[in-house]
């Protein structure tokens, strides 16, 4: 299972790529192994507000139905319009094509809460 | 302490991702749902269903008491042939769904639900204690058994390569006493997926090697190990009923779409009087089919609107795998709703539009 060691992550199994003030969110390849097949994404609009630890999307699985949560709070700046139609793309690049959305951030302390990627590799040994 | 299926380490080496079933640690998937659910619908899948329990009934009065136990009736069963039938309470709610294979007038064999082995032995015993028949005698062989499922249109083909058993003579819904990879066991063709299949039941000491024959024999086909999970996409396309889901103590076969096992008019049973009530009155609520016409996967517990009311709950959802759209049986709780008519399913608040439609979803 694949961490690249220059994102940062949640304790939900989100990544998070940090650019200036602009950060990528989207599911950790652990996360996308646990859900199985995905068959549906639902992203927020741009422009949303989102809060640091609060839901702002959701994907599905056959299964299974998972929240994600953001990991910092602001705004809205980018949503990937690709995945409510190609929604497969969270299982086979989760990193890349499967970015979900960027979010223009107003609280930068909270960056420090992130993991790195030898801690999230450590939480999920544990799981 | 969950139970391990026989193959349980067959399945970790497999990379199954496991999960608790009934009780049971057992495999939800090894490559994927969707590619499982097609290998099944395209070619052939293979299931670990050991966790399914086995009970059973012997006895010079065998088939009386089962006529009072079940709601099917057992008198039109010959040998070697098997019946899809319920057990219900005094109120028509269902103890459990099951078939029952009949080996002879006075020998009789009981596949339940995991989830409800050691119920349904309990409310068996007691009816047997209660009826007032002398020569019955029950005993659950569930650990005896392990049980493999062999499903889809290339599952003859593969079968017929470990085995002298005649397969094209074994009809839908009979069975035959046969070797299969030199081990014996109950080669059974009936299945919960909407596709031809076999369901083999054999000793669990024996069931590796054959496990791994049948992989072995299915590779040119296609055939994949297949987990739980496209077993309950499988069985939903098909519009089956799932214990705990369309059927429990509070829903009786008659709301879940099975009339049909319900013979009213084959003499007294446990259950009969409520069940002929229900039906005289129109049962309280009926399940139907849902297929979304708008991007959403319906799941259980989701609430069902008709014109801005509340109708009912979908008892099972998904994403077919087969139809790529979402599917759902719901039970509703007013007077029954034709094909084509719109109705909307509540998903995270949002009440999205889906189509009632007769299952099954899915026709192969």
């Amino acid at each position: 299972m694949d961490f690249p060691e220059e994102l940062k992550y949640t304790e939900e199994h989100e990544w998070v790529l940090v650019e200036d003030d602009v950060v990528s969110v989207g599911i950790t390849d652990f996360a996308q192994d646990s859900l199985g097949d995905i068959v549906f994404v639902e992203l927020p609009e741009v422009g949303a507000r989102v809060e640091a630890g609060k839901a702002f999307g959701v994907v599905e699985s056959v299964k299974a139905v998972s929240d994600i949560y953001s990991p910092v709070t602001g705004e809205v700046v980018e949503v990937n319009e690709e995945l409510p139609d190609e929604p497969e793309v969270l299982n086979t690049s989760p990193y890349e094509d499967g970015w979900m959305v960027k979010i223009r951030y107003s609280e930068p302390e909270e960056l420090d809460e992130l993991l790195d990627a030898a801690a999230y590799r450590e939480l999920i040994e544990e799981e | 302490m969950l139970k391990h299926s026989p193959l349980h380490e067959i399945h970790q080496s497999l990379g199954a991702r496991m999960v608790e079933f009934g009780g049971w640690l057992m495999p939800v998937r090894y490559s994927g749902v969707i590619d499982e659910h097609l290998a099944v619908r395209n070619a052939a899948g293979l299931f670990d269903v050991s966790h399914m329990g086995e009970i059973e009934v012997k006895g010079a009065d065998a088939l009386d008491f089962l006529q009072d136990l079940t709601v099917n009736d057992v008198s039109l069963l010959q040998n070697g042939q098997v019946q899809y039938t319920a057990m219900c309470y005094p109120h028509g709610g269902t103890v459990d769904d099951l078939t029952l294979y009949r080996f002879d007038h006075d020998h009789f064999l009981l596949c339940v639900n995991a989830a409800n082995i050691d119920k349904d032995f309990a409310w068996i015993e007691q009816a047997r204690t209660d009826s007032g028949y002398v020569q019955v005698f029950c005993h659950n062989r569930s650990d005896e058994f392990a049980q493999l499922a062999l499903q889809g249109p290339a599952a003859e083909g593969i079968l017929s390569r470990l085995t002298q058993t005649q397969l094209d003579k074994i009809a839908y819904y009979h069975f035959h006493e046969g070797l299969v990879a030199d081990v014996p066991m109950i080669i059974s063709r009936t299945g919960y997926t909407g596709e031809d299949g076999f369901e083999l039941y054999l000793a669990p000491d024996q069931v590796e090697p054959v496990w791994q024959a049948l992989l072995e024999a299915g590779k040119p086909d296609g055939l994949l190990p297949a987990g739980l999970g496209a077993r309950d996409t499988l069985r939903l396309e098909a519009g089956f009923a799932l214990y705990g889901h369309e059927l429990s103590p509070d829903i009786s076969p008659l709301e879940a779409r099975l009339g049909w096992i319900v013979k009213l008019d084959k003499g007294d049973f446990i259950g009969r009087a409520a069940l002929a009530r229900i039906k005289n009155q129109g049962p309280p609520r009926r399940l139907i089919g849902l297929q979304m016409t708008e991007a959403g996967v319906p799941r259980a517990g989701y609430a069902v609107f008709h014109r801005d009311r509340r109708i009912g709950h979908v008892t099972s959802g998904t994403l077919s795998p087969s139809l790529r759209e979402g599917i759902a049986l719901a039970l509703i709780e007013h007077a029954p709703l034709l094909p084509g008519t719109d109705v909307y399913i509540e998903i995270r608040g949002r009440r999205v539009a889906a189509q009632v439609v007769k299952p099954p979803f899915f026709r192969s």
